[in-house]
C-alpha cells in the first residue's frame, strides 16, 4: 500500500514536471534569442552606451510592433567592457541560449570571433566595423559588414576632401594625416589610404596614439610641425574629445579634421563644445536623426510606455541610431530567412545567415521600417556582404551635428581588388577554399 | 581527524621526500585529477569549457610562472604580460612561418622566446631590488607593447595588427572542439605545474628561496645570486610565455597586442598575491580568484537580485561586480595577508587536531 503511494506519487510529479518541461520548451521555441555585447563601463562607455540603448531599444520596438512575422525577441545583454577575453566569454555565455547572430560591437573581439563563428555556426554582424575584407562572402562565410567597412569610410572622407580641393587630381603634393588609435582597429584604413595615396600622389603620414588616447601631446606635436593640409581621426571613446582639445591647443583649424564614423557622435564633441565648431566626420548612411520615423516610433511605443533603455533625449543621436539600425539589419536578416524557410518560425544560425547574405532592403521596405532618409536601400549577396558604400559628411556646429555632403559613395575600383587579394591572403593562411556557386543557394 | 597520520611511518628517504607525504593528500590529488580528466569532459557544458575552464587553466599555468619568480625567487616583476606577448607572438611566427611545425613544438619554441626575453630583462634585477625592480620589468611590458604594435614582421605584416591562428592539432588530434581545448591545457597545466613543484623542491629552488629571503646571507653561504636570479626569470617566463601562447592559440584564435596589456602584468601579479606567494597551489587558488569569480558574480548577481524581486541593468551589475571584486580582495588580504593557499593550510592543520585542538 506505502509503496503504491509512493509509485502514485512519483508518477505525478514527473507527469507535473515534463509538462512543466515541455511548455517551457514550447514558449522558448517561439523567441528569437539575440546576444546583446554592450559596454557600459570602461574607457568607452560613454559611446559604447548610446548605441546599446539605440539596439535594445529597437529589439523592444519590433516586440511592441508584434515581432518578426509573430516571433518575439528575447535578448540578454552581457558586459564586455571593450576587453577582448570577456567579449569572447560573453559571446560563448550567450551562444549557449540559442544565438542566432552576434554584433560583438569591438573591432578586436570581431577578430576572435571570426575564429569562433564557423565553427559554431553563427553570423557575425559588423555594422559599420570590423574586418574590412570581410566584405567578400566568399572567404568570409559567417562575417557581415553590412553598410560599410573602415575602408569605405576611409574612401569617402577623401573623396569629400578631393571635392572640397576640385578635383582627385588636385591632391598631388598634399600632406595627410592619420591619428589613428594604435589598434586593430586604428590601423584598419591604412592600406586603403596607401593605396590611394599612390595612386593620387599626396603624402600619407600615419601618427599612432597609444589606447585609450588620452596621452596626444607628442602627436600633435609632429601636426605642428609637419603642418598637414588634412587631418583624419580614427579614435573612439576619450581619445576623440582629447584629439579636439588639442588641435585647439595646437591652433589646428578644425575644419581640416575628418573624423571616421566612430569619431563623429555627440559624447565627442560634448565636452569640447565650441572648439569643435566645423570639425567634420564622415557617418556611414545615417546621422543624428531625431526627426525619423523610427524614432519616433520608438518614442511612442518605447519610451511612452516607460520601457526606454536610455534616457529620452539621446533617443535619435548619431550613436543610438547606429544602435537602432545595427539592430535594424540584424533583424532584416531573420525577416530575410523566414521569408525562405517559413514565416512565424524560429530561426538557426545558419539560416539566419542565408537571410543576411539575401538581404534586399528596398526604398519602400526602409519607408515602412521608419527609416526614410536615414539611409540608402542596401542588398547583399553571397559574394558581397557589404551590401552598399555610401557615406555622408556631417559637421558639428557648436550645437548639433549637420550634414555638410552630399551622398557619397566608396569608389569600387579601389576597394574591390583590395578586399578580394587581402580576403585571399587570408583564405590561403586558413587553408579556405574560396565557396563556389553552388553554396551560395545553401 | 581527516588528516590523522598515525601509522603513517616513512622508513626510507623516497617516501619522506613525496610531494604528497600523507596519505590522504595523495588520494585526494588522484582523485582530483580523475575528476579533472573524467568527470568533468563527461559533464561540463561548451560554455563551462570555452569560458570558463581553459581560461582558468592558461591563467594558473600563467600564474605557476608568476609565483616562481615573484614567489620563490622575490623579484617582483610587472612583466609577466610581456612575457605571455613574446611567448605568443614567438609561437605564432614559428607556427606561421614554417610550414607544417606540430603544435607542441611551436608552443616550446614560443616559450624559449620569453625565455631569451625573460632573461634579457631579468638583467636589472641583478643591481636593484623590490619595488624599483617592479619599475624596471615594466619597461618590458612598455616595450613588448611597442614592439608587436609597430615592428610589422612579428605580426607577418598583417595591415590590422591583428594575428590569428587556426587548424590546430596535436599528433593528429585536432584541438577545436571545446572538450579537447580543455584536455589539451588541463596535460599541459599538470605537467608545468608537476616540473614547477619539483623544481622548487630541488636545490635550485632553495637557492632561490635563499635568495628571496635574504640575498647577502645567500651570497655568503655559496649561493650565485647571477645565476639563481636568472634561472628564476628563466624558468618563469618560459612557462609565462607557454600560458601566454595558449592563451593566444586555444582560447584567443586571434588576438592583438592589447590582449597582453600591462592590465594583463597587473592580474597576474595580483593573482600570485591573492593566491598566496611562494606556493604551487596558491597559483591555482589566485587564478580561480581573478578569473572565474568576476564571471562567477556577473552572473549571480542579476539572479541573486532576481530572488527578492530586482532588476539590475547590464551597467549596474558591472559596477557591483567591480565593487564586490575589489571589497573582496580587500578582506581577503586583511584576513589573510599571505594568500588562499595559508588559508588552505591553515585549514588542514585545524583538520588534523580536529576535534581536539589545542
Amino acid at each position: 500500500m506505502k509503496l503504491r503511494k509512493v509509485v502514485l506519487a512519483v508518477a505525478v510529479v514527473a507527469a507535473a514536471a515534463s509538462s512543466a518541461l515541455s511548455t517551457s520548451a514550447l514558449a522558448q521555441a517561439k523567441e528569437q534569442f539575440i546576444p546583446v555585447l554592450s559596454y557600459r563601463t570602461g574607457p568607452y562607455a560613454p559611446n559604447g552606451t548610446p548605441w546599446a540603448n539605440g539596439y535594445v531599444d529597437y529589439i523592444k520596438l519590433i516586440n511592441a510592433r508584434g515581432g518578426i512575422n509573430g516571433v518575439k525577441l528575447a535578448w540578454e545583454e552581457c558586459e564586455t567592457g571593450y576587453d577582448t577575453a570577456r567579449s569572447v566569454e560573453c559571446y560563448e555565455r550567450l551562444k549557449s541560449r540559442g544565438a542566432s547572430l552576434v554584433q560583438p560591437l569591438s573591432t578586436g573581439a570581431t577578430f576572435a570571433i571570426t575564429e569562433k563563428a564557423p565553427g559554431d555556426k553563427i553570423p557575425v554582424v559588423t555594422i559599420g566595423y570590423g574586418r574590412s575584407e570581410s566584405a567578400d562572402g566568399t572567404v568570409f562565410k559567417w562575417n557581415f559588414p553590412i553598410a560599410g567597412t573602415y575602408w569605405v569610410a576611409a574612401d569617402a572622407i577623401l573623396q569629400a576632401v578631393a571635392k572640397k580641393e576640385g578635383g582627385l587630381d588636385k591632391l598631388k603634393g598634399k600632406k595627410i594625416a592619420l591619428v589613428y588609435h594604435d589598434s586593430p582597429y586604428g590601423k584598419e584604413p591604412i592600406p586603403l589610404l596607401q593605396e590611394r595615396a599612390k595612386m593620387h600622389g599626396f603624402d600619407l603620414q600615419l601618427l599612432p596614439v597609444a589606447a585609450p588616447g588620452v596621452e596626444q601631446k607628442a602627436t600633435w606635436l609632429q601636426v605642428r610641425q609637419s603642418r598637414p593640409d588634412y587631418v583624419f581621426l580614427w579614435g573612439w571613446g576619450v581619445m576623440n574629445s582629447t584629439a579636439l582639445k588639442e588641435a585647439q591647443a595646437t591652433g589646428y583649424s578644425r575644419e581640416k579634421m575628418y573624423g571616421v564614423w566612430w569619431a563623429g557622435a555627440e559624447p565627442d564633441v560634448k565636452d569640447v563644445g565650441d572648439g569643435a565648431k566645423g570639425y567634420n566626420a564622415v557617418t556611414m548612411q545615417h546621422g543624428a536623426e531625431p526627426q525619423s520615423k523610427v524614432v519616433k516610433d520608438i518614442l511612442e511605443q518605447v519610451h511612452a510606455k516607460g520601457q526606454g533603455t536610455g534616457p529620452k533625449d539621446e533617443v535619435g543621436q548619431v550613436l543610438y541610431m547606429r544602435g537602432a539600425m545595427s539592430a535594424m539589419l540584424g533583424i532584416e536578416g531573420i525577416r530575410a530567412a523566414q521569408d525562405r524557410y517559413g514565416k512565424g518560425k524560429v530561426m538557426t544560425g545558419e539560416q539566419v545567415r542565408y537571410g543576411l547574405e539575401n538581404l534586399n532592403l528596398t526604398q519602400p521596405k526602409l519607408d515602412a521600417l521608419g527609416f526614410a532618409g536615414v539611409m540608402r536601400p542596401i542588398s547583399t549577396s553571397c559574394v558581397d556582404h557589404m551590401g552598399a558604400a555610401w557615406a555622408r559628411i556631417h559637421t558639428w556646429d557648436g550645437k548639433q551635428w549637420k550634414f555638410s555632403s552630399d551622398w557619397l559613395q566608396a569608389d569600387e575600383q579601389v576597394i574591390k581588388p583590395l578586399v578580394r587579394s587581402t580576403a585571399a591572403k587570408y583564405a590561403g593562411e586558413k587553408k579556405i577554399t574560396p565557396r563556389a556557386g553552388e553554396d551560395c543557394q545553401s | 581527524m581527516l588528516y590523522r597520520e598515525n601509522g603513517q611511518f616513512k622508513t626510507s628517504y623516497r617516501a619522506d621526500q613525496q610531494i604528497f607525504p600523507i596519505v590522504q593528500d595523495r588520494w585526494a590529488m588522484l582523485a582530483i585529477l580523475l575528476i579533472g580528466f573524467v568527470l568533468v569532459p563527461a559533464f561540463a557544458s561548451d560554455y563551462m569549457f570555452r569560458a570558463i575552464l581553459v581560461p582558468f587553466l592558461i591563467m594558473a599555468m600563467a600564474a605557476v610562472g608568476v609565483n616562481i619568480l615573484v614567489g620563490y625567487c622575490g623579484q617582483i616583476s610587472l612583466g609577466s604580460g610581456a612575457f605571455m606577448a613574446v611567448g605568443a607572438y614567438g609561437a605564432f611566427n614559428f607556427f606561421a612561418r614554417i610550414p607544417g611545425l606540430p603544435l607542441i613544438p611551436a608552443l616550446i619554441l614560443g616559450g624559449l622566446c620569453a625565455t631569451v626575453f625573460g632573461i634579457l630583462f631579468g638583467l636589472p634585477s641583478l643591481r636593484v631590488r623590490g619595488l624599483y625592480l617592479a619599475v624596471a620589468t615594466l619597461a618590458a611590458q612598455f616595450f613588448a607593447d611597442w614592439m608587436f604594435l609597430r615592428i610589422k614582421w612579428f605580426t607577418m605584416d598583417t595591415p590590422s595588427g591583428s594575428v590569428s591562428v587556426s587548424n590546430l592539432q596535436v599528433l593528429g588530434w585536432p584541438i577545436e572542439s571545446a572538450t579537447s581545448k580543455y584536455l589539451f591545457c588541463l596535460a599541459l597545466l599538470v605537467l608545468v605545474a608537476l616540473a614547477a613543484k619539483n623544481l622548487v623542491r630541488s636545490a635550485i629552488g632553495r637557492e632561490w628561496m635563499a635568495i628571496r629571503d635574504m640575498d647577502v646571507a645567500a651570497a655568503v653561504i655559496g649561493i650565485r645570486p647571477m645565476y639563481a636570479k636568472l634561472s628564476a626569470f628563466a624558468v618563469s617566463s618560459f612557462i609565462i610565455g607557454v600560458a601566454g601562447a595558449l592563451w593566444a592559440f586555444v582560447y584567443l584564435g586571434a588576438w592583438e597586442p592589447a590582449a597582453f596589456s600591462v592590465e594583463m602584468s597587473f592580474r597576474l601579479l595580483f593573482m600570485v598575491i591573492i593566491g598566496g606567494l611562494g606556493s604551487i597551489m596558491g597559483s591555482f587558488f589566485g587564478a580561480a580568484f581573478i578569473v572565474v569569480l568576476p564571471i562567477f558574480l556577473n552572473q549571480f548577481l542579476p539572479w541573486a537580485a532576481g530572488l527578492v524581486g530586482f532588476v539590475i541593468s547590464t551597467a549596474g551589475v558591472s559596477h557591483a561586480e567591480q565593487m564586490i571584486f575589489g571589497a573582496l580582495i580587500v578582506w581577503f588580504l586583511i584576513v589573510e595577508p599571505h594568500g588562499l593557499a595559508k588559508l588552505w593550510s591553515t585549514g588542514k592543520q585545524k583538520l588534523r587536531l580536529w576535534p581536539f585542538p589545542h
